[in-house]
């Protein structure tokens, strides 16, 4: 036999791909299934989450069993045969029924995590028609999922011979279980996202960055590194800025550059970037980029940053110090003089990560003289405003698309590749496209602030709050990003949901050489509240109160000023919340002392926590409206322009349920456009749990306004009831039924006979400079219960349960505020238990850890209904409610179990152990 | 650049005689590529056939270099290697179960590689062939430090031997992580128990790790098992922390070295129990 023989030798790859048979050709010796099947076969529900084997978004199966395809060389699948999630979805009748399954139960939600979780599933189901959930979770832990809390997949794997396959038209109605009408195009591995959208042939963008914390900088020879290639087509540097090398959030704080300029401040910080041909970076390394670097001290802790003499981080801040936040209402030190009882604390949290998995991806390219840039963000027009300045372009020159976003939970509210993406497809003319690997969507996109947190919280001999005193640091990292706002929340929302006649917050945003810190979910206030609450059990202990009913005490209630003087007649929920936890509270705690009296000599024990949260929906004392826009076509079909970003968390089914209420018209054909600054309106940002509140109430707005014209055309009163039939509007219960063919009617350029485009922005007054005023039209309210048990010798955690009461106002849709608190409470236990972002040390996602599907709790949601007097329908924002109470609750659970508070999260084996010794002792 | 899937191993010796990179899982393979330079010539032996699969001979066990993980779990061994198989249930997920390799987790010496914990209680060797040469060395000689480990270019681990275990032999593995599925050990105890019919130890090998360099069996704390009835052996807990001082756990961010001493004692007192009762006697 030759050599020959013994070899699955060559280039040229065959095997078989969703049954079909498929080639690649010249497949270089390193290149990976996952990139063949995206690059080269198109096949794009193939997700790159890490590349390194950590995520699972891109799962196959290759003859059968489930593989990583980032970790599978092409050449060593010659002859096998693939099936990927599209091709399970599109051809299997096992496939079908996941996917009915998984839409039924809300199994996705940015469904960047889909295609792993249905490749998984169905190779589960195949070896095993009714899995148990512990089967669940060992053929589904491979994959991870940041957005769902895992628990509505198991949903989905374990009931997918519920055969009921929905099958409802028109608008879904408002408050059902509706399924998320962009489910099947995520499930199917259909919807493009961030890197789906570019072709094969863009030219890729390689950011060079940082690889100190601080350095000073000098490039070499760019211009002959250019020559030399052939395959680059530019370097972009600050140079190729024609605006304003500057972006940022805030007037006054713009301050972040797209490249820096001699001098970099954290490590991961963009010096410049190669723009060049795919093949080009097959070989590259970005050691061989002609710049030298300088390593110079860098700042990396607040207090460093504090102390005197250290160098000035950022021009205009001597003293490290970005911003203050105040809130003062009454006399704190008569409220703590006038308490029986005064509990002190310091508590301290780390930087964490969003790790969404889908890292941040880009495709860009000129239509004419306008530069066109789809990218995965949270907000279209911040985009816009943002790229104008640094262009120095006429917005109308500039279109921002979104495209499916894989998550985002505050991090892809700031710019990442979208300057990058422009100034490329402006300086070559051509289509340019970027995907961060993993690493880079760590170092250098924005982290949760750590703080540092000083509380004193006083009580009279009722159990009443008499006064608190907050002090809060936050480390905002090398550039202000969000910085500004989470100082100015932080202090309105430390009281917690309670009333507290003397009250004073003071915080600091300080300036490290750190990745920046930003949003993410909460700004700040989990932070707060984890200081807050667990203090308030120390209280309650030294008190002897119970904790539950202590917080019931205290709750806010209607007619009752919070902090900063604001007073509602109606709406504050925060009281029901508690209140519906009470039945629990008294059998899980039972059941707990049960449980460790039984088993005296067991090392784990077992504890119950509550803590309570709050969150003012929408910007901070600031406009912020929302406009949406629809339409009516001749022959009857509605065309709703909704702009608001979904990344996951549903405004794209919820948007058009409380415009069809409002339209008074369900069943009708219609359709829906998103988000794109050519064709809709500004619907904001998706942040500050504003969506359902404020778009929803400019989408409310709107059919109102629509149903308005046909009505009066009409002339029957504007809440008759209509249905469209074709062309034709009929009322019902109306004398003689008028109807109105809409055919008939005069037509716009577009085909349109009624349009209406509504606008709301929330009523807030200005704080004055003691915080006082009305910083939120509305508040949503939690409270939630743990049930945790530790390994006394492990310090080990374990949340077996957690119990979450939501005031939703109104539940829009119940499945999806499900969904919300299933992801929210499972990321609050990983911000609790084990993330920890440390800058240089943990950029993968197996080093920094967030939870996987063997980590979660059962979770209980119950949902209140306290009407809000401004909100859609009643309805109040959840997206971020649903994380504040999870991580105090957590570690008062533990406190519960064991008699130690741990007061420097997260809770990590090693940290509790030590605490729990340290008790000992 | 060149990447070579033999599917023999004379063709996979024959494709050393340049360096080159070798590789089977790629589990640590690709994660590390884009840290380093491309290697010029890239062995893919998870084809080669005489490095696939598991055979029952006189002498013992062979497990060819590139069994898979998931392929170890499938097979029907005897209760010695029920901590082998444990330990193959905690690497990463079902996906690296599915593509990883015994040899592959060996040759790469981790100080956190799952499967040494196992394999160094139950004496493995370790099967090494170049085109000229064949050698079996004691898989405690072959790892010798992170990343380091007892082969020439030239050479490859073509299998893992197991010498049949006596009868009576049981076996457990703790593994501690901060989270379930895709974790790096914080630190991991494998043990493995023979007993004679009247419950008397004939040996009771405990190695740990994630806690040194490499993994390490503990030989002064297993000898004063030998020849105790295993009913005698929770007596000896809580075990004493002086026969743990081959160890030399440091910080990371997985856990401070304080938190893995007092863990590792902790576990390795839990495998212990386990071991007793897979072995069914009361005590």
């Amino acid at each position: 036999m030759s050599e020959q023989d013994h070899f699955y030798s060559g280039e040229d790859i065959g095997f078989t791909l969703n049954n079909k048979e498929v080639f690649v050709t010249n497949v270089q010796p390193t290149e990976r299934l996952s990139e063949s099947l995206r690059e080269r076969l198109l096949i794009r529900d193939i997700k790159i989450g890490c590349n390194a084997g950590d995520c699972g978004a891109c799962s196959v199966l290759v003859d059968g069993e489930i593989v990583c395809s980032c970790l599978t060389p092409t050449q060593q699948v010659e002859g096998q045969s693939i099936l990927t999630a599209q091709g399970i979805v599109s051809d299997t009748e096992l496939g079908q029924k996941l996917s009915h399954s998984f839409q039924k139960h809300g199994s996705a939600q940015c469904g960047i995590c889909t295609p792993g979780m249905i490749v998984s599933a169905y190779k589960l189901l195949q070896t095993e028609k009714k899995p148990t959930e512990e089967m669940v979770k060992d053929y589904l832990g491979g994959v991870l999922c940041r957005c769902t809390g895992y628990l509505k997949i198991i949903d989905g794997v374990m009931n997918v011979d519920n055969t009921d396959h929905g099958g409802v038209s028109g608008f879904p109605s408002l408050g059902v279980r509706a399924r998320h009408l962009d489910g099947e195009e995520k499930i199917s591995g259909r919807l493009q996202y961030g890197d789906d959208v570019a072709p094969p042939y863009a030219l890729v963008i390689k950011v060079i960055r940082s690889p100190y914390h601080r350095a000073k900088f000098h490039f070499g020879d760019l211009e002959e590194f250019v020559t030399k290639n052939s395959d680059i087509e530019t370097i972009l540097t600050h140079e190729d800025i024609p605006g304003v090398n500057k972006f940022g959030i805030f007037p006054g704080f713009i301050d972040q550059p797209v490249f820096a300029e001699q001098e970099t401040r954290f490590k991961g910080e963009a010096v410049a970037a190669v723009v060049g041909y795919p093949e080009f970076f097959n070989n590259f390394s970005v050691k061989d980029f002609p710049v030298s670097w300088e390593e110079l001290q860098p700042v990396l802790d607040m207090e460093n940053a504090e102390q005197e003499g250290v160098h000035q981080i950022l021009p205009g801040k001597p003293d490290n110090v970005l911003c203050n936040g105040i809130v003062k209402r009454g006399d704190y030190k008569f409220g703590l003089k006038n308490s029986v009882f005064v509990g002190e604390d310091e508590f301290t949290t780390s930087f964490v990560e969003h790790a969404y998995i889908e890292p941040e991806a880009g495709y860009s390219y000129m239509d004419g003289d306008q530069v066109v840039v789809h990218a995965c963000t949270q907000s279209t027009y911040m985009d816009l405003e943002g790229l104008e300045k640094v262009l120095n372009l006429d917005r109308t020159k500039i279109r921002v698309i979104p495209t499916g976003v894989g998550g985002g939970f505050g991090s892809k509210l700031d710019l990442s590749v979208q300057p990058y993406l422009a100034l490329a497809s402006l300086k070559t003319g051509q289509a340019a496209r970027i995907a961060y690997s993993r690493q880079e969507s760590f170092l250098s996109t924005t982290k949760r602030h750590p703080a540092k947190i000083n509380i004193k919280v006083g009580i009279d001999g009722e159990g009443l709050i008499q006064g608190i005193h907050f002090r809060g640091k936050f480390n905002t990292g090398a550039y202000s990003s969000w910085g500004p706002a989470v100082v100015s929340r932080v202090p309105i929302h430390a009281t917690g949901p309670y009333f507290v006649p003397n009250y004073q917050a003071e915080t600091k945003a300080i300036i490290t050489n750190s990745t920046p810190s930003g949003a993410f979910r909460g700004f700040g206030v989990p932070q707060a509240t984890v200081a807050l609450e667990v203090l308030m059990d120390k209280i309650a202990m030294e008190m002897g109160l119970d904790p539950l009913e202590f917080r019931i005490k205290n709750a806010l209630v209607n007619g009752v000023p919070n902090g900063c003087g604001q007073i509602f007649a109606s709406g504050v929920g925060i009281k029901p919340c508690l209140e519906q936890l009470r039945p629990f509270w008294v059998k899980e705690k039972n059941k707990a002392k049960e449980l460790n009296e039984t088993q005296k000599d067991n090392h784990v024990v077992r504890g119950v926590g509550v803590a309570s949260g709050w969150y003012g929906c929408g910007n901070t004392a600031l406009s912020n409206p929302s406009t949406i826009k629809a339409g009516i076509k001749a022959d009857g079909t509605v065309y709703l322009n909704q702009g608001a970003v979904d990344i996951g968390q549903g405004s794209n089914t919820v948007i058009p349920q409380i415009f069809g209420e409002a339209l008074g018209v369900t069943n009708v054909s219609f359709k829906l456009l998103y988000a794109d600054t050519d064709i809709t309106p500004d619907a904001g940002k998706t942040s500050g749990s504003r969506q359902t509140f404020v778009s929803g109430n400019a989408a409310m707005l709107c059919g109102l306004a629509l149903k308005k014209k046909i009505t009066r055309q009409l002339n029957v009163s504007e809440d008759s009831h209509l249905t469209i039939d074709g062309s034709v509007v009929h009322t019902i219960n109306e004398p003689n039924e008028p109807s109105l063919d809409l055919a008939t009617l005069p037509q716009d350029k577009d085909g349109f006979v009624y349009k209406a485009m509504e606008t709301y922005d929330p009523p807030t007054v200005s704080l004055d400079s003691n915080g006082q005023g009305q910083p939120y039209a509305q508040y949503g309210y939690t409270a939630q219960m743990a049930v945790v048990e530790v390994d006394k010798k492990l310090g080990k955690v374990r949340v077996i349960k957690v119990i979450a009461a939501h005031d939703v106002g109104k539940a829009i849709n119940p499945m999806l505020v499900e969904g919300q608190v299933h992801g929210g409470v499972v990321q609050g236990l990983g911000m609790a238990l084990m993330e920890e972002f440390l800058p240089g040390k943990t950029d993968n996602l197996h080093d920094y850890l967030i939870p996987t599907i063997g980590d979660i709790p059962e979770i209980k949601t119950i949902i209140v209904e306290v009407p809000d007097p401004e909100g859609p329908y009643g309805a109040k924002g959840l997206g971020e409610h649903v994380l504040i109470p999870t991580p105090p609750a957590i570690l008062n659970g533990l406190y519960n179990a064991t008699g130690v508070q741990i007061k420097n999260i997260p809770a990590t084996p090693d940290r509790v152990l030590k605490a729990l010794e340290e008790a000992k002792s | 650049m060149v990447h070579l899937i033999p599917d023999n191993l004379s063709s996979a010796l024959a494709s050393m005689v340049a360096p080159a990179k070798i590789i089977a899982g790629c589990t640590d393979f690709f994660p590390r590529l884009a840290m380093g330079k491309v290697p010029n010539r890239i062995v893919n032996v998870s084809k080669v056939r005489e490095m696939v699969g598991i055979t029952k001979t006189t002498p013992g066990w062979r497990i060819g270099g590139s069994t898979t993980w998931s392929e170890i779990i499938q097979y029907p061994f005897p209760p010695a290697f029920d901590g082998l198989k444990a330990a193959a249930r905690e690497v990463g997920s079902i996906q690296i179960q599915n593509t990883g390799t015994i040899a592959g987790n060996i040759c790469n010496a981790s100080p956190a590689a799952d499967g040494m914990p196992p394999l160094l209680t139950l004496n493995a060797m370790v099967e090494i062939q170049s085109e000229n040469n064949k050698r079996l060395l004691n898989l405690e000689d072959f790892v010798l430090g992170p990343g380091k480990v007892d082969l020439e270019a030239n050479e490859l681990v073509t299998a893992v031997w197991i010498p049949e275990p006596r009868n009576n032999t049981v076996s457990s593995f703790q593994k501690l992580g901060s989270r379930k599925y895709l974790v790096i050990s914080i630190a991991m105890v494998a043990v493995t128990l023979a007993t004679n019919s009247r419950g008397v130890i004939k040996f009771l090998n405990i190695a740990v790790g994630s806690c040194s360099p490499v993994a390490r069996r503990l030989a002064s704390l297993e000898e004063k098992f030998t020849d105790l009835n295993v009913s005698e052996l929770l007596e000896h807990i809580p075990l004493d922390l002086a026969d743990f001082s081959v160890l030399s756990p440091i910080s990371d961010v997985r856990g401070t070295a304080e938190y893995r001493q007092a863990a590792v004692l902790e576990l390795c007192q839990n495998a212990i129990r386990d071991a007793i009762s897979l072995t069914g006697v009361k005590k």
